[in-house]
């Protein structure tokens, strides 16, 4: 077993989830109409007007849609994290998982690929988004564009784990409804997604520490500064550690002797 | 600028050497263009000093009973800052802050302006429906003019032919010839004159209109309006569009308007008046200056008690400085 083979298994892979991707072209839209509706529908409906205080990574006065452009972006992966992971689902019903899980190659890396391709699809529609959100007037400076790809990567493979995380514990595609409720809704609106922290904290300071320490508000976070050309070092190290610890999990998860899969099947 | 330069400076690791030296100038070239922008603070009786560059606050310094207007000199030594429950216009050293003189400018000064020479004063007596005529040689009142009820708005026109004064219960400007200090003629304009602003080549004359919400273009020659320019601020109720300070760049091709508690700078097409854009700022946004090169725009924000910039080249809001409370005035040292 070589590196090639491990290229040639990891190219498939993510080749697989981005032909999937672009051949689905109802997933491609919807994937993009999401966030475009929650920018000009939602952010319109409660644009504050007067301004939000000035909080980094912002230097002036913005209008509500530029403070919620890179909590959508946040979106994006989180939907697209927790879909690889009904994928994951779906290929284990339809028994294309099998053929993977056969190949010659450590189970980790097998998961590894598959994260890093849901990652690139998503970074793949966060940055359609961020051209659409650019017609729309909210512009960041252009460094920002280049900066934001580490982050969205980091992010992307922390939602992913996220999602393949849970995907461990999903034995049916129905289960699916579940994960909407009690992971994706809570996770967003208990996030710096859609108001920052401060907003958060006027109301309840419960929350404010959910939000706080909730991952996707570190992800949330890492992207906004990374799109404002700087670097939050506090939410970088909080994204890695929780994907670490979401990593980890889902491999021990996946882990036929061990994990969630002997538990589901009942042995 | 400089701070993009420095970014692209540090990112550049394979051309550290080859490239330092071209960082530094460029660095240097950034800076040189930096200049200094000075606001009043009304609550807080002082004056703030902001270098726009860094987008710092340098220091703020005691100045004085509520100032609020300022203007600087042509020759950038001197500020004159309108002390208004001191009842005098002090004269301020630009660069060591230390009071120089005060002129006799009648009760609670609040705006006034300088001719282009800089040897005559024009202060807005609003109490008294007045306009007094300062000569700063001697720092003397020449003259008093009486004008309409409650005289705000003041601008001395460039080629130095027309001082005019808008009286905000009057809903007037009034026209004063520089030459006899006296009032040749008076127009009508919307309700609440608030701010005057010319054209560089004297030929028209900006008035923005607090309560009716518009700004009116009058032309200096027939003194007459050839433009009523409204405004409509997207998700802002039209009670709150309040025109205040209003500036016209040196090329005649944009005009920029303060619209008070809208918390917006409109942007209007000088020739065409159409609005092109309205930029978010602080809270209650009153007045405005130009940078010397006329690259940025400076607002005082009076209720978030804050200032910020406006880069004119992109039209974007590049930084929003705090300043102290309630920032009133602006003026530019080069």
């Amino acid at each position: 077993m070589n590196m090639v083979h491990y290229w040639r298994a990891m190219w498939g892979i993510i080749w697989r989830e981005l032909w999937r991707f672009v051949t689905q072209r109802e997933r491609f839209i919807s994937a993009l109409v999401r966030p475009l509706v929650w920018l000009f529908v939602f952010a319109a409906g409660f644009r504050a007007a007067l301004g939000l205080a000035i909080t980094p990574p912002y230097e002036t006065y913005i209008l509500y849609e530029v403070y919620i452009t890179p909590g959508l972006i946040g979106m994006i992966q989180l939907f697209n994290g927790m879909q690889s992971s009904l994928s994951m689902v779906y290929d284990r019903e339809m028994g294309s998982m099998r053929i993977l899980m056969v190949c010659p190659l450590p189970r980790w890396f097998l998961l590894l690929s598959k994260l890093l391709a849901g990652t690139g699809v998503s970074i793949l529609q966060a940055y359609v988004f961020l051209a659409i959100a650019w017609f729309y007037d909210i512009q960041a400076p252009w460094q920002g564009y280049l900066l934001i790809m580490p982050a969205l990567l980091l992010s992307g493979l922390m939602l992913g784990a996220l999602g393949l995380l849970l995907s461990s514990f999903i034995k049916q595609l129905e289960n699916f409804a579940g994960v909407m409720n009690f992971v994706i809704f809570p996770m967003f609106f208990m996030s710096t997604a859609l108001y920052p922290l401060w907003k958060i904290k006027e109301s309840s300071s419960l929350l404010y520490y959910l939000a706080q320490y909730n991952p996707f508000s570190q992800a949330v976070e890492l992207i906004r500064f990374a799109l404002y050309g700087q670097f939050n070092g506090s939410a970088f190290i909080y994204t890695l550690v929780a994907f670490v610890v979401f990593m980890v999990s889902a491999i021990l998860g996946y882990n036929p002797s061990k994990g969630m899969m002997m538990r589901k099947s009942g042995v | 600028m400089r701070k993009s330069v420095l970014w692209w400076c540090s990112f550049k690791p394979s051309l550290k050497y080859l490239g330092a030296g071209a960082c530094l100038s460029l660095i240097w070239v950034a800076n040189i263009h930096a200049d200094t922008v000075f606001v009043t603070l009304e609550k807080d009786n002082a004056l703030a000093v902001v270098d726009p560059g860094t987008g710092k606050l340098i220091k703020t310094v005691d100045i004085g009973q509520r100032p609020r207007g300022i203007v600087i000199s042509p020759d950038n030594k001197y500020l004159y800052i309108a002390a208004s429950d001191d009842n005098t216009i002090k004269i301020i050293d630009a660069e060591t802050f230390k009071e120089v003189g005060r002129l006799p400018s009648g009760d609670d000064p609040e705006t006034f302006a300088l001719n282009p020479s800089g040897d005559r004063l024009y202060v807005s007596n609003e109490d008294d429906s007045l306009v007094t005529v300062i000569n700063l040689a001697d720092k003397k009142v020449l003259k008093q003019i009486k004008v309409g009820v409650e005289p705000e708005g003041i601008a001395v026109s460039p080629d130095n032919q027309w001082v005019v004064s808008a009286s905000e219960t009057t809903n007037m400007v009034h026209w004063i010839d520089v030459k006899t200090n006296a009032i040749v003629d008076n127009t009508l304009v919307d309700p609440r004159p608030r701010a005057l602003g010319f054209t560089a080549d004297s030929r028209q004359l900006w008035v923005t209109s607090e309560m009716a919400g518009t700004l009116m273009v009058l032309d200096v020659k027939t003194r007459q309006p050839i433009k009523t320019i409204k405004f409509d601020v997207q998700g802002v109720s039209a009670d709150k569009i309040q025109p205040v300070g209003v500036v016209i760049d040196k090329d005649n091709k944009r005009a920029y308007v303060a619209l008070g508690p809208t918390n917006r700078v409109a942007v209007i097409n000088a020739q065409s008046f159409e609005v092109e854009k309205y930029l978010l700022v602080g809270q209650r946004v009153w007045n405005l200056a130009f940078s010397p090169d006329q690259k940025r725009l400076y607002t005082t924000n009076g209720t978030s008690n804050d200032m910020s910039i406006i880069d004119l080249d992109t039209q974007t809001v590049t930084k929003s400085v705090g300043v102290g409370t309630y920032p009133w005035g602006v003026a530019v040292k080069p």
